[in-house]
């Protein structure tokens, strides 16, 4: 219900699926600290309940919410209507990169596919019989993994990356700083296996350093930091290796 | 294990070329006082051994490079791929290193 | 241009790109122009006294400018990629491309 404020701002919403679409407009009453997910909830309530988007915490913590607010990836729930709109007209489409399922919501499937294709998972060698790993975590490497661990796989880096658009097999900005986070777990024991993971021909080595990802990453993380990171740790292990060989 | 081996070449070329680079552009803001010349160039590069292996480095390193950044742009924006890539790129490295040595050589050789 | 691409450091990259290609087919035609030595001194000073013309000059510095950019930008990158990481990146982009102004400033204030 419209409060004393009876303005209203224009929504056009990518409507389709993945045979592809077109934008509908809504007319949406603006409210005080209105998000942008208040205004697709309040569509898909009150004047098209055929629209399909996503959400589940609606406070910033799961990232379920990700879409592209006048062609920016965001988290709906965090992002003010009054902060991004534009002449009282806002554009909402799904996230760019990825297949679309219906409407706002795409399909995560090579998102995540790429995540384990880049060994982004813990592997552990020590039993419950052993004591507890001593790690400082003022050391360097635990600060490197901290720095760039709360990730919570959004995709809003993903969408951002151009390099991804141009090029569908790059693992991407997510993919590549879970592995960074994950090599500077001295505890982990996968730590070859992930480097030739992320050193091949769709690796580390493709970025450009164009940070799109640091830049709307809403955790303030920095994936850029992090595939330099895998840069460094790939040439060193690359060229020791080649050392090793010529004077085995 | 390709992408590894190009972006090591690229760095590596890179940080052979950067004196190279200020060299270079010192000479050209030096060279261009009073007018281009041929005899006044070609008097000072004509059987120079100095001149013959530091440009025909930079002439090394520059096709390298180049044409690894160009294999870039022919993958990213026109989505070049698999045979096509591979032939495209090792042409525009040797087109760059033939052209390039030849000019070395037409600079600094005694005729 | 696509809003997600309006912030500087996509800018840097597509400064740097842009500035590689233009070298890159520039030289071809650079290396040729040295090739002309073959033939000796006459023909390549008769194709010199193009350079005398102010659209070449400024063309010359155009380059300079290309050259000057990407080298900047390129050491940008070594150290974006090899040293700690500092957040002040925007602030050595904009130093880069300063530097390279600079740089190609000088060749047009020798030129003329």
């Amino acid at each position: 219900m419209p409060t004393s404020d009876s303005s209203t701002i224009t929504v056009s919403v990518w409507r389709g699926s993945a045979a592809g679409g077109k934008l509908q407009d809504f007319e949406v009453p603006q409210q005080p600290s209105q998000t942008i997910l208040d205004v697709v909830t309040w569509i898909q309530r009150k004047l098209d309940t055929s629209l399909s988007y996503r959400f589940a915490c609606r406070v910033g913590m799961c990232g379920s919410c990700a879409m592209m607010v006048n062609g920016i990836p965001r988290w709906t729930c965090r992002t003010h209507v009054n902060k991004v709109m534009q002449n009282r007209h806002i554009t909402l489409e799904p996230l760019r990169n990825l297949p679309v399922i219906k409407d706002l919501a795409c399909d995560m499937s090579e998102f995540f596919e790429k995540w384990k294709r880049a060994q982004g998972h813990f592997t552990g060698s020590a039993s419950r019989n052993e004591k507890v790993a001593d790690i400082s975590p003022q050391s360097n490497k635990r600060q490197a993994a901290n720095a760039a661990i709360e990730c919570i796989n959004c995709g809003v880096c993903y969408a951002s990356c151009d390099v991804v658009a141009w090029n569908r097999d790059y693992l991407g900005p997510a993919a590549l700083n879970r592995a960074w986070s994950l090599q500077n777990d001295v505890r982990d024991s996968a730590q070859q296996k992930r480097l030739q993971a992320v050193a091949g021909d769709a690796g580390c080595h493709l970025c450009h350093s164009q940070q799109g990802c640091a830049t709307y990453c809403p955790n303030e993380l920095n994936p850029t930091a992090s595939i330099a990171g895998l840069k460094r740790m790939t040439a060193s292990d690359f060229l020791r290796r080649k050392y090793r060989q010529r004077h085995a | 294990m390709l992408e590894i081996r190009l972006y090591l070449a690229q760095r590596i070329s890179a940080a052979i070329m950067a004196p190279l680079v200020l060299m270079h552009l010192g000479l050209m803001i030096y060279a261009i006082q009073g007018g281009l010349d041929a005899s006044e160039i070609l008097g000072r590069t004509r059987g120079s051994l100095f001149w013959g292996v530091t440009y025909g480095l930079f002439v090394i390193a520059v096709s390298v490079h180049a044409a690894i950044g160009l294999r870039n742009i022919l993958r990213e924006w026109l989505q070049f791929r698999g045979l096509m890539l591979a032939s495209l790129g090792w042409l525009c490295f040797g087109g760059l290193l033939f052209a390039g040595l030849r000019a070395v050589a037409a600079v600094v050789g005694t005729p | 241009m696509k809003a997600h691409r309006n912030q500087p450091l996509y800018l840097a990259f597509l400064l740097h790109r842009l500035s590689g290609l233009g070298l890159a087919l520039f030289l071809p035609f650079h290396f040729y122009v040295l090739g002309l030595a073959l033939e000796g001194g006459d023909v390549l000073n008769r194709f010199l006294h193009w350079s005398e013309l102010p659209l070449v000059k400024f063309a010359e510095f155009g380059l300079v400018f290309l050259l000057a950019v990407h080298f900047f930008g390129g050491l940008r990158l070594l150290a974006l990629e090899n040293m700690p990481w500092s957040n002040r990146q925007k602030n050595y982009a904009a130093v880069a491309v300063a530097a390279a102004f600079f740089v190609a400033g000088g060749f047009l204030l020798r030129a003329f």
